[in-house]
C-alpha cells in the first residue's frame, strides 16, 4: 500500500518537477525573443520548414477531413431531416476546432519531431557547448527563433487549412449528395462569424508556440547518445500532442463558454 | 589542499611569464550526485604557456574544462581569468571574457547544417568582427592557417574526414585570435601520423597568437609535443605537475602507472559501479 503511495507521489513530483522545469525554459525563450540580438535568418528557416514544407500534409489532412464530416453529418442527419445544416456544421467544424487541431497535430509529428532530433543531437555532439562557447546564446540562436516561427507558422497553416477544409465539405455536398452550389456557399459564409475564424487562428498560434516550445525543451535536455535523442523526439511529439488537446479546450471555454 | 603552479614555458612561445596567473583555479568542487569528480581543485596557469591535465577516462578532466568554461556550474570554487572570477560576474562581463577563449571540443563539435566556412567564421560574425559578405574569405585565410584549401570551406562537415574536421574545428577555435585556448582530447580517434599533424597545428597557433593554452589528454605522446608543462589529475585533484621531460619518471606512483600504462599499481581502475 505504502509502495503504492510512494510510486504515486514521485510520480507527481516528476511531473512538478518537468512543468516548472518547461515554464523557465519557455519564459527563458520568450525573454530571448523580446532582447536583441534577434536571428532573422534563423526565424525564416524555421518558418518555411515549419509553414512552407508542413503544407502538404496540413491541406491533405484538411481535405479529406471536410469531406468525411460532410458525409458523416449528411449520413446523420438526414434520419432527422437536418441535411440543410452540412453547410454550416462543416464551416464551424472545420473553422473552430478541425483545422488548429488537426494542423497542430500533423505539424507536431513532423517539426516537433525534427526540432527535438535537431536540436537533441546537438546537445550530445558537444555542439550547443560549442555556441556558448562562440559568443552566441543558445536560447537566442536555437530557441526564439523557432518559437515565434511557430507562433507565424500555424495560423498561417490553419487559414488554408480552413479553406480547403470547407471546400473538401463543398465537393463531397456537391458532387456526391446533390447540394446546389449557390444554396452550399451561402449557407456556409452567412453561418460563419469572424470570431470562428479569430478563435482558430489563436488557437493555432497557442499551438504553434506549444509544439516549437516542446520540440526545443525535449531536445535541448536531451542526454545519453543516440538512444536519448530518440527518446527526446518521442516525448516532444506525445506531450506536445497532448497539450494541444487540453489548450483547445481551455480555449474553446474561454472563447465559447457562456 | 595542493597548490600547484605552472613553471615558466620551457622554451619561446607566448607572452612570456608575469606574476598573475591568467587562470587560477582555487577549491574548485563540482559533484555529480554522491560521486564527487573535483575535490577542491587548485591550478594555476600562467600567461603564455601550453599545459596538458592528463588522468584516466572519467577523472573529471572535461568536467574542469567545462567548469572553467562555464559549460557547468561548478558547486564551489574561484575561478579567475586576467584577476576576474568569472562565477562570481554578471552575465554580460562573463560574455566578455568568454569572447576571449576558444575551445576544440573532443568530437570536434562542428555545425552539420552549415558548411565549413560558416563553421570557421561563426566566432568573427557572432562578435561583429567582420561583415556576413567577407565571411568566406576570411574563412579560407584562416582554413589556409591549419593547411586546408579554400575550397573546404564550401563542404559540410559530415563530407570531411576526421583529421580534416578537427583541424576544421582547429581554425573555428583560432578564428577570433583568442587568449586562451582549450583543447579536449585534441587527437582522440586520429591515427598517429594525423595525431602528429594536428598537435603540430595547435602548438603552432598557440606560439603564433601568443595564446595560454590547457589541454586535456590521455594520449602521453600528444601531452608531451603540446605542454610546457604536464599536470596530472587524480581524484578530483591535481596530484603532480612537472615539465614533459620528467612525465615518464616523475617519482609520482600514480603518474608513474599512468605513464607507463601498468595494470597494476596505486590507480584502481573502476571495472563496474
Amino acid at each position: 500500500m505504502l509502495d503504492s503511495i510512494a510510486v504515486v507521489g514521485r510520480g507527481a513530483i516528476g511531473a512538478c518537477r518537468v512543468a516548472g522545469s518547461l515554464t523557465l525554459f519557455a519564459l527563458s525563450g520568450v525573454s530571448h525573443l523580446l532582447r536583441p540580438p534577434f536571428y532573422w535568418r534563423r526565424f525564416l528557416s524555421a518558418l518555411i520548414e515549419m509553414a512552407y514544407f508542413s503544407l502538404p500534409v496540413v491541406a491533405l489532412t484538411a481535405i479529406f477531413t471536410g469531406m468525411v464530416l460532410a458525409l458523416q453529418t449528411y449520413t446523420g442527419f438526414s434520419r432527422f431531416n437536418a441535411e440543410s445544416a452540412i453547410a454550416n456544421v462543416v464551416v464551424i467544424s472545420i473553422t473552430r476546432e478541425l483545422g488548429p487541431v488537426l494542423a497542430g497535430l500533423m505539424v507536431a509529428g513532423r517539426i516537433g519531431a525534427a526540432t527535438a532530433a535537431e536540436i537533441g543531437t546537438m546537445r550530445v555532439t558537444d555542439q550547443i557547448d560549442a555556441l556558448s562557447t562562440l559568443s552566441t546564446n543558445p536560447m537566442k540562436y536555437l530557441v526564439a527563433p523557432r518559437l515565434l516561427a511557430g507562433i507565424v507558422a500555424l495560423p498561417l497553416l490553419v487559414v488554408v487549412a480552413d479553406i480547403l477544409g470547407v471546400m473538401g465539405g463543398f465537393i463531397v455536398a456537391n458532387l456526391k449528395l446533390g447540394f446546389g452550389v449557390v444554396a452550399y456557399l451561402s449557407n456556409t459564409f452567412n453561418f460563419l462569424q469572424t470570431m470562428d475564424v479569430v478563435s482558430g487562428l489563436v488557437k493555432a498560434a497557442v499551438f504553434g508556440f506549444l509544439i516549437a516550445l516542446l520540440g526545443c525543451y525535449r531536445g535541448y535536455r536531451s542526454r545519453g547518445g543516440a538512444q536519448g535523442v530518440g527518446a527526446a523526439t518521442t516525448a516532444a511529439v506525445v506531450s506536445a500532442s497532448i497539450l494541444i488537446l487540453a489548450f483547445d479546450y481551455v480555449l474553446t471555454e474561454l472563447f465559447f463558454a457562456r | 589542499m595542493s597548490t600547484l603552479t605552472s613553471p615558466p614555458p620551457l622554451e619561446g612561445g607566448g607572452r612570456g611569464e608575469g606574476s598573475i596567473p591568467k587562470l587560477r583555479i582555487r577549491g574548485l568542487t563540482k559533484s555529480f550526485g554522491d560521486k564527487l569528480v573535483l575535490d577542491r581543485l587548485d591550478l594555476d596557469i600562467m600567461p603564455g604557456t601550453s599545459t596538458v591535465v592528463i588522468g584516466a577516462s572519467g577523472s573529471g578532466k572535461s568536467v574542469l574544462l567545462k567548469c572553467v568554461l562555464g559549460l557547468i556550474e561548478p558547486d564551489d570554487g574561484i575561478v579567475e581569468i586576467d584577476g576576474r572570477d568569472i562565477l562570481r560576474i554578471g552575465r554580460a562581463e562573463r560574455e566578455q571574457v568568454q569572447s576571449h577563449i576558444g575551445m576544440l571540443f573532443q568530437n570536434g563539435a562542428l555545425f552539420d547544417s552549415l558548411p565549413v566556412s560558416d563553421n570557421v567564421a561563426f566566432g568573427l560574425l557572432a562578435q561583429h568582427k567582420i561583415a556576413r559578405r567577407d565571411r568566406r574569405q576570411r574563412a579560407a585565410e584562416i582554413l589556409g592557417q591549419v593547411g586546408l584549401a579554400p575550397s573546404v570551406g564550401d563542404l559540410y562537415p559530415a563530407e570531411l574526414s576526421g583529421g580534416m574536421q578537427k583541424r576544421v574545428a582547429l581554425a573555428r577555435a583560432i578564428a577570433a585570435q583568442p587568449d586562451i585556448m582549450f583543447f579536449d582530447e585534441p587527437t582522440t580517434g586520429l591515427d598517429p601520423i594525423m595525431g602528429a599533424v594536428i598537435d603540430g597545428l595547435i602548438v603552432d597557433c598557440v606560439r603564433r597568437l601568443g595564446s595560454t593554452a590547457i589541454a586535456i589528454t590521455h594520449d602521453m605522446a600528444s601531452a608531451r609535443r603540446i605542454g610546457d608543462v604536464i599536470a596530472m589529475l587524480h581524484q578530483g585533484r591535481i596530484i603532480w605537475s612537472g615539465p614533459p621531460a620528467l612525465l615518464m619518471n616523475s617519482g609520482n606512483p600514480e603518474v608513474d602507472q599512468f605513464t607507463h600504462g601498468r595494470r597494476e599499481g596505486p590507480i584502481q581502475m573502476e571495472l563496474r559501479r
